[in-house]
């Protein structure tokens, strides 16, 4: 029997509650029983009785004002709200009694005298509470007439691409108003006015897009009728039939449901059980999923001799057969070792997996890397030192059990908006916050959040700043020793203590170096160790540094001086940035690591791969990105196979990567678009989206959660069977005719993900690895009882100033990162909606220093580097301190990265792009670099038209 | 592959281990370090380079007295296999 109708999930009301005492009460003669603190609506809920109910949602703490869910309760006067009554042991409960549905009915009467009477028509028709309940509650006639005052006129506001305000369908629930308060954290509604009056209001009195709304959509979810609705329903309809995905922008990995008509997507909704987000999001996953079906997305494979001659539409057969006879023929012309591949972080794991098979197997070298190079490849080799695993130690649910959380190097509110709600949540109920960022983040100050300390570090100098916080730690005191004699290696232990207790990494000494105030780091670090559990959530700006590795092994020592490992509320928290870059890492991608991160010299673990694979692996190291480079521009690496990366866009110092790029011979871009990267490259292979693939990606949390395919690829393959049929084609045979058996494959050569399957991640949900016989479920939080290398290890992390310093002809410190509205380099999000909120990048500069160079808001402005010169335009403000400029790299003419430099991580040779010394003058014109890139861009552009005419004349 | 460039590289990770207190472990360790995220063609012109120029000095740049320990104390495993 088809479904035709959509199953809404079950609505309980109110939120769960969890408590180790039940209570038994009853209700409509059934005995029902539920933790204590859970209300007499959910407690019906969970029996199978649906109280009616029109202001309470589970998401949201019970409200009691819509009166509709009132009940009968013995030895109680009147009719309580069950909402907001808490069950108790005992009780006797009624809830449907005539007294009961007269008032329900009188409630209702009052709800429709001021609502439109055009349900037929209504954008909610099949989906609208306000509907159900007057069906539910048996309204005939609304006795008081339409004739009296009503708000059936009011205008809607559609300032928002996304989503319809229309306040005339408003019941002033106040739902929204509560979303966007508890759920999302950004206290952008309100209710203003009084009684009759009252309305919703988005800032003060405004269009939701001039307002603090940053597009969320929880108000749009929790609206019980028509007011907050997506343009997409009410352009398509009521969708027939969802399916339960993960999001591909970032590393939260919030679960969704694809709510399709057929193959088309109407809406994404975040998923209720999704444990990474328990149904919660950002405007970019819940709405920014149109460029998957963008005009500008290539969907025949394309090929050409040379990067200036127009584009070739053809086959499958023939792009793949090509890319295969090129990469051949270059390595009998240059060696085995001059070709390489690239995965991506945005594809599944099984297709990174894939792709590093085959340049291990059909190519026949390590030279493959990921996107994880240029993000957190420090934090892979940091961790992997101190704790013995290259992973976070929590869950995002953790962050409800921290008293002191430390955010370090990262944005949440823009780069993890879903856990930066979680977070401020936490901090709403009293935790205390440590910000460690050169700039002043959202998160400093907002609405009620107020960060206890905002050490504003000098860029570059985050591992003198550790150090000294470690000094105060060690000689005040304030060392867990229990924990650590118990935990740590002593030897190790002791030569750290020695270290940081020298009087020059004491924050006085220190603050010349830092700019930090030294009784500032003395306050954080003593509010770390003692406020309770203390976490540290981390990003970029800590591993994007000449110190990045060093810096997490600084933040590692920390947390196991002070013993906050180990349990919930407490840990090291990377913030992986892509939806799946710490899959990718997971899977092997580096040049020098098998799956489950075990280096490929170990003969015992490469012996089991290649009893698997059935070839013999090249024991050393491969290339990294970087050193790809390098070894393209001294002529001997000229192959390249390229899947979902935009190197030219995202890596530092473009003029140094177009040129190795250009040296090249055979460049091979697995993409959705024709990116900066494919105007370089002389095979294009159409890439599929995360709609259309099954798979699996892993989120920050080691969360292993399933994609799976709403619609057929446009461009006729899922990424996977292109990377088998260029396998195929290369003489690697590769059989594969479902992802799970991939998943399978993996399972069985990497210890960490031995018990992984797909049964599995759908009867659970989700699965984080380990997952094998000792965890059969998987592993929330790390390192319980033990470190995953046996006892925790201390190293030492001498501050070693970074080469980009500022000097008289470069006096300023650039840094880079990310917003809300843009995804990376743009190239989703870019192709939706969400330029209304971000359409160019800017440079954001101090108000001292832009007097100082005669800069007003809005000016152009050449910022110069040693690498190279771009211009953008000047937003002035406070945010960064005098001394710092800050800027995004969404957009490729910003030229953001023509400007960083060389300069990278000791160990991994992660780029450091947050400390780039620059000179900033005000300009009339583009810098030289973008005026050549607009040629090229153009030119490049002309030669895809061109193929495009030859397919229609054919 | 610019020798100015590997250089400055091999410097940065003599600079870490440079701070640990026991130096015969630290000499060690740095040439671990190479020997497992170097690749062939990197770890190969480095050796070449010390053997044309043993006191390091390339002009611009010069291999750190850490690097120089490191590298000439284990030529034979950082020597790649093939």
């Amino acid at each position: 029997m088809l479904e035709t109708v959509i199953k809404r999930d079950r609505d309980y009301g109110t939120p769960a509650r969890v408590s180790e005492q039940t209570v038994t009460l009853t209700i409509d003669g059934q005995a029902v029983t539920v933790p204590a603190g859970t209300s007499v609506m959910r407690a019906a809920a969970e029996a199978g009785i649906s109280i009616p109910k029109l202001c309470a949602t589970d998401s949201l703490e019970a409200f009691g004002s819509c009166r509709l869910c009132l009940v009968e309760i013995d030895g109680r006067r009147g009719y309580p709200a069950s909402c907001t009554t808490p069950a108790e042991a005992g009780m006797v409960v009624r809830t449907e009694t005539s007294k009961l549905r007269d008032l329900r009915r009188g409630v209702m009467e009052l709800y429709i005298s001021d609502h439109p009477l055009d349900c037929l028509t209504c954008a909610a028709n099949g989906d609208c509470e306000l509907q159900d309940m007057a069906g539910v509650v048996g309204l005939r006639d609304v006795r008081y007439g339409y004739q009296g005052a009503n708000h059936l006129d009011d205008a809607k506001d559609e300032s928002n691409p996304y989503f319809t305000y229309d306040p005339a369908k408003c019941i002033v629930c106040n739902r929204c108003v509560r979303a966007c308060e508890e759920t999302q954290g950004t206290f952008a509604l309100t209710i203003s006015g009084r009684g009759f009056g009252s309305r919703v209001s988005a800032g003060q009195d405004q269009p939701f897009m001039e307002s603090e709304c940053v597009s969320c959509g929880a108000c749009v979810q929790a609206c019980p009728t028509a007011t907050l609705q997506e343009k997409s329903i009410i352009e398509m309809g009521q969708s027939e039939h969802s399916v339960l995905t993960t999001c591909a922008y970032c590393g939260v990995g919030c679960g969704f449901k694809a709510e399709m008509k057929g193959q088309e997507v109407v809406r994404m909704t975040p998923w209720k059980d999704g444990q990474a987000n328990r149904g919660h999001s950002c405007v970019k996953g819940r709405f920014a999923w149109g460029y998957t079906t963008h005009k500008e997305r290539v969907l025949k494979p394309m090929i050409r001799k040379r990067i200036s001659d127009p584009w070739q539409e053809v086959s499958w057969d023939e792009a793949i057969r090509y890319a295969a006879s090129e990469f051949r023929r270059i390595q009998a012309e240059n060696g085995r070792d001059s070709i390489g591949g690239i995965t991506s972080s945005r594809c599944t794991n099984e297709e990174t997996y894939l792709v590093q098979k085959l340049v291990r197997a059909a190519f026949g070298t390590n030279n493959v890397d990921t996107c994880a190079r240029v993000c957190h490849s420090p934090t892979g080799y940091g961790l992997k030192q101190t704790l013995g695993e290259s992973a976070g130690t929590q869950t995002f649910d953790s962050v409800m059990h921290t008293d002191v959380a430390v955010v370090m190097g990262a944005n949440p509110s823009s780069a993890h908006p879903v856990f930066a709600s979680r977070l401020k949540r936490r901090l709403r109920e009293g935790a205390r916050l440590i910000v460690i960022d050169p700039r002043r983040i959202e998160l400093v100050s907002s609405p009620h959040i107020k960060a206890d300390y905002h050490l504003q570090v000098r860029p570059g100098t985050n591992t003198a700043l550790l150090s000294s916080l470690a000094h105060v730690i060690v000689t005040e005191g304030l060392v867990n020793e229990a924990f650590v004699s118990g935990r740590c290696e002593a030897k190790s232990f002791q030569d750290w203590r020695d270290f940081v207790a020298r009087p020059e990494n004491s924050p006085e000494a220190m603050e010349e170096v830092t700019g930090v105030p030294a009784d500032q780091v003395r306050g954080a670090a003593r509010l770390y160790a003692t406020g309770g559990n203390a976490a540290i959530y981390y990003g970029l700006g800590v591993t994007e540094h000449s110190q990045g590795s060093t810096t997490v092994m600084g933040i590692a020592n920390l947390a196991m001086a002070t013993g906050n490992i180990g349990r919930e509320g407490v840990g090291v928290n990377p913030l992986r940035g892509q939806n799946n870059v710490q899959g990718s890492c997971d899977m092997g991608s580096f040049p020098h690591e098998l799956p489950g991160y075990r280096h490929i010299s170990d003969p015992v673990v490469r012996g089991a791969f290649e009893a698997d694979w059935g070839v013999t692996l090249q024991p050393e190291p491969g290339l990294r990105i970087t050193n790809m480079f390098d070894a393209a521009l001294s002529g001997t690496f000229k192959g390249l196979y390229l899947q979902g990366e935009d190197i030219v866009q995202s890596d530092p110092n473009t003029q140094h990567v177009a040129s190795a790029l250009s040296a090249m011979e055979c460049i091979v871009v697995q993409d959705l678009f024709l990116n900066e990267t494919a105007k370089y490259a002389h095979v294009f292979l159409p890439g599929s989206s995360f709609l259309e693939k099954d798979g699996t990606f892993t989120n920050a949390e080691r969360r292993i959660s399933r994609v799976r395919k709403v619609m057929e690829p446009r461009n006729g393959l899922s990424d996977w069977e292109v990377t088998v049929a260029l396998s195929n084609a290369l003489g690697y045979p590769m059989n594969y005719t479902h992802p799970s058996q991939i998943m399978d494959e993996i399972a069985r050569l990497t210890p960490t993900f031995a018990g992984v399957t797909y049964e599995k991640i759908d009867r659970l949900g989700s699965v984080q690895w380990p997952c094998n016989d000792e965890a059969p479920e998987g592993t929330p939080i790390m390192h319980v009882d033990e470190f995953v290398r046996g006892k925790g290890r201390f190293l030492i992390t001498k501050y070693v100033p970074s080469d980009e310093r500022s000097t008289r002809k470069y006096p300023l410190l650039l840094t880079t990162g990310r917003i809300l509205s843009q995804y990376n380099v743009g190239a989703q999000t870019r192709r939706t909606a969400n330029v209304m909120w971000h359409s160019e990048d800017l440079l954001e500069i101090h108000p001292q220093d832009a007097e100082d160079r005669g800069i007003v808001e809005g000016d152009w402005v050449g910022v110069q580097s040693r690498a190279g010169e771009t211009v953008l335009r000047a937003m002035v403000t406070d945010r960064v301190p005098p001394g710092v400029v800050y800027t995004t790299f969404h957009f490729p003419e910003s030229g953001a990265n023509v400007v960083t430099t060389d300069s990278s991580d000791w160990a991994t040779n992660c780029p450091e792009y947050k400390v780039t010394a620059v000179q900033a003058v005000r300009v009339t014109q583009p810098s030289e670099w973008q005026k050549r890139w607009s040629r090229f861009s153009e030119i490049q552009r002309q030669l895809l038209r061109e193929r495009m005419r030859e397919s229609e004349t054919m | 592959m610019e020798i100015d460039n590997l250089i400055r590289m091999a410097n940065r990770i003599g600079d870490f281990f440079d701070a640990m207190p026991d130096r015969e472990q630290a000499v060690a360790d740095v040439a671990s370090h190479i020997q497992k995220f170097w690749e062939p063609r990197m770890r190969n012109e480095l050796l070449a380079f010390l053997a044309r120029q043993p006191d390091g000095d390339a002009g611009k740049v010069r291999l750190s007295p850490i690097l120089l320990e490191a590298v000439n104390a284990n030529k034979e495993r950082l020597t790649p296999a093939s």
